[in-house]
C-alpha cells in the first residue's frame, strides 16, 4: 500500500515580482514524517513555506493538503484546516504576555477544554515557558524564543507543522534540545516539514530530504541517502 | 479677572471636559495608527458625520435623544468599517502615501457629501430641540458651579475609555488589535481574519469619534459639515503629544491638550484668540524635541 500523503505540492511556481524564486518544483510530505528541505540562502526553502502557509501567491501549481486543494487560501484558513508555520526569525508578538502568545495559537479554537490540555503538554515540552507566563515576549531570550515560536505553532493543534529555520541563532546545546522536541512532537503523530540550514542535523531526525538550489529540486531522497551522497557531504555538510 | 480657588476648579473642569473629548477622538486615531501607519484624515469627519446622524435622529425619525445617540454612535462606527472596506482595504499593499492621499481624499468626500446631503447652513444642537434641558441645568458644588451637562459628558468619557481598555486588554479581539500592531503576518498565521480585525478597528474607533461628536455637539450646540475639522486636528495632535500608537497615549495627550488649552486662555486671557495656535506650537515641539511622543516606544521602520 502506497503512503498516504498530507501534503503534496505539484509545479509550484512563485514570484517577488519579478523574481522568479520557486521554479516548478515537487515535494512531497507522507501523513506522521518529518521531511527536510536543504539548501543555502535564496534556494526558494522560505518561499516554499510562506506560499503553503498562504501568505505568498503561488503564480502556478498546486498544494493539496489531505488531498483538498489549498493554493492561495488566505492564511487564516490554512490554520483552521491544520497547518501551522514556525516562521524564521521567531516572530513572536514582543507586546503580548507568553500566555498571550500561545492564546495567539489557539485564537480560532472553540474547544477550551482541550486547550488547557495542550496548553499543559506544551508546559512538559518546554517547563521554562510556564514559569514565564507573565511576561512579555519581547523579554525573552532568543532560545525561549524559539520555544515559544514552536509552542504557539502547537497550540493549533496542527497535523502539518512546519518549521523555518528552527535552530538558527541558538546556541549548541539548545540546538540539540529543539531537534529532540521535533523528534517527540513527530513521535506523537504530527507531521513534519522542516526547512533547515543545518544540514546534517535535519538529515539525521527526518526520514526524507529534498536538496533546493536558486528555486529547483536538486536532488532527493530518503535522508540515510542523502547523508551518504557525495555531492551532499560536499556541498551542505562540510565534509569532504 | 483674579484667578480664585472656584475659578480655578472651574477651569479645572472645562479642561477635563475639553481633554476627554480629544482624548476620545484621538483614540480612534491612534489605533488606526497603530495598526496601519495611517493618519486617517476622515477620522473627524466621522466625528462630524456621527454628529448628524444623531441630529436627524431626533428631528427626522423621532427617536428618544438617548437611542438617537445610540444609533448615531453605531451608524459612525459602520461609517468607519466602510471607509476601510472602501478606500485603505485595496491599498493595504501600496505604498503608504497613496492611503494617505485617500485618506484625505475621504475627507474632502465627507465634507462634500454633508454639504450636499445635510446643507452648509449650521443647526442647532441645543436643548430641549435635541436633549432634555435637564442637562443645562447648574449644580452648585461649594462655590463651584458646574452643568450637569459637564458630568454627564465626563461620565460617558470615562465610560467609554473603560470599555475600550477592557475590550482591547481583555478580549481575543484585542489581543489579535495588539497583535496585528506588531506583525500583519505573522497575526494572519496564527489563523486570525487580518481584514476583518483592521475593520474592527476602525468600528470601534469611529464609534468613539461619533460619540465624542454628539458631546461635543451638546457642549458647542453647532452642527455643520466642517465641524470634525478643528477637533480633529487638535486630537491629532493629541494623539501625537501622547505617542501615536499607543491608546494611553492618546488619552494622555487629550487631557494633557484639553488642560494646556483652557488654562492657557484662562491664566493669559488676553491671549484667549489665539487658542487654537497653542495647540499647534505644543505639536511643534513635540515633533522637535521628542517625535515618538510623551508613551510612544521608538519610531521603528518595519523591515
Amino acid at each position: 500500500m502506497p503512503e498516504k500523503l498530507i501534503l503534496e505540492i505539484e509545479g509550484l511556481h512563485v514570484y517577488y515580482g519579478n523574481i522568479h524564486a520557486v521554479k516548478g518544483i515537487n515535494i512531497k510530505v507522507p501523513e506522521g514524517k518529518i521531511v527536510t528541505l536543504i539548501g543555502a540562502n535564496g534556494a526558494g526553502k522560505t518561499t516554499t513555506l510562506s506560499t503553503i502557509a498562504g501568505l505568498v501567491k503561488a503564480r502556478r501549481g498546486k498544494i493539496l493538503f489531505e488531498g483538498e486543494d489549498v493554493t492561495n487560501k488566505p492564511a487564516h484558513q490554512i490554520v483552521e484546516r491544520g497547518i501551522a508555520l514556525v516562521p524564521e526569525g521567531r516572530r513572536i508578538f514582543p507586546n503580548l504576555t507568553v500566555y498571550e502568545n500561545l492564546m495567539m495559537g489557539a485564537f480560532n479554537r472553540k474547544d477550551e477544554e482541550d486547550v488547557k490540555k495542550d496548553l499543559e503538554w506544551v508546559f512538559e515540552l518546554f517547563p521554562r515557558l510556564k514559569e514565564r507566563l507573565s511576561q512579555k515576549g519581547g523579554t525573552l531570550s532568543g532560545g525561549e524564543q524559539q520555544m515559544l515560536a514552536i509552542s504557539r505553532a502547537l497550540m493549533s493543534r496542527p497535523k502539518l507543522l512546519m518549521m523555518d529555520e528552527p535552530s538558527l541563532g541558538l546556541a549548541p546545546l539548545l540546538v540539540k534540545e529543539v531537534f529532540e522536541v521535533i523528534r517527540v512532537i513527530n513521535s506523537q503523530g504530527t507531521s513534519i516539514l522542516l526547512v533547515e540550514q543545518n544540514a546534517l542535523a535535519a538529515l539525521k531526525v527526518s526520514n526524507y530530504g529534498y536538496v533546493l538550489e536558486t528555486g529547483n529540486i536538486r536532488l532527493e531522497g530518503p535522508s540515510s541517502e542523502l547523508l551518504n551522497n557525495e555531492e551532499v557531504k560536499n556541498a551542505y555538510l562540510g565534509v569532504s | 479677572m483674579r484667578m480664585t480657588l472656584p475659578i480655578f476648579l472651574q477651569n479645572l473642569a472645562n479642561g477635563i471636559l475639553l481633554g476627554g473629548l480629544y482624548a476620545l477622538i484621538a483614540i480612534g486615531y491612534s489605533m488606526v495608527y497603530g495598526i496601519l501607519r495611517l493618519i486617517n484624515f476622515a477620522h473627524g469627519d466621522v466625528f462630524m458625520m456621527g454628529t448628524y446622524f444623531a441630529f436627524y435622529g431626533v428631528t427626522l425619525f423621532l427617536l428618544p435623544w438617548w437611542l438617537a445617540f445610540v444609533v448615531a454612535i453605531i451608524g459612525a462606527g459602520i461609517l468607519g468599517f466602510l471607509i476601510d472596506r472602501i478606500a485603505y482595504k485595496p491599498l493595504r499593499n501600496a505604498p503608504r502615501i497613496s492611503s494617505l492621499i485617500t485618506a484625505i481624499g475621504m475627507s474632502i468626500f465627507l465634507e462634500s457629501l454633508a454639504v450636499v446631503i445635510f446643507g452648509g447652513i449650521p443647526k442647532s444642537f441645543a436643548p430641549p430641540r435635541i436633549y432634555p434641558k435637564f442637562f443645562s441645568k447648574m449644580l452648585q458644588i461649594g462655590s463651584v458651579r458646574v452643568q450637569i451637562l459637564t458630568f454627564f459628558i465626563l461620565g460617558i468619557t470615562a465610560l467609554l475609555i473603560i470599555f475600550l481598555i477592557w475590550f482591547v486588554y481583555k478580549t481575543k479581539i484585542g489581543m489579535a488589535m495588539r497583535a496585528i500592531s506588531t506583525d500583519i503576518a505573522t497575526t494572519a498565521l496564527m489563523g486570525v481574519n487580518v481584514d476583518l480585525v483592521i475593520g474592527i478597528t476602525f468600528a470601534i474607533g469611529s464609534a468613539l469619534a461619533g460619540a465624542g461628536g454628539i458631546l461635543w455637539a451638546m457642549k458647542y450646540p453647532n452642527v455643520n459639515p466642517y465641524m470634525g475639522f478643528m477637533p480633529g486636528l487638535k486630537a491629532f495632535i493629541a494623539a501625537v503629544i501622547g505617542g501615536i500608537g499607543s491608546i494611553q497615549g492618546a488619552m494622555l495627550g487629550g487631557f494633557l491638550l484639553g488642560m494646556i488649552e483652557i488654562m492657557l486662555v484662562a491664566f493669559l486671557p488676553r491671549f484667549a484668540g489665539y487658542r487654537d495656535i497653542f495647540a499647534f506650537i505644543i505639536l511643534i515641539i513635540i515633533l522637535m524635541y521628542k517625535p515618538s511622543g510623551i508613551l510612544g516606544a521608538k519610531l521603528e521602520e518595519k523591515v
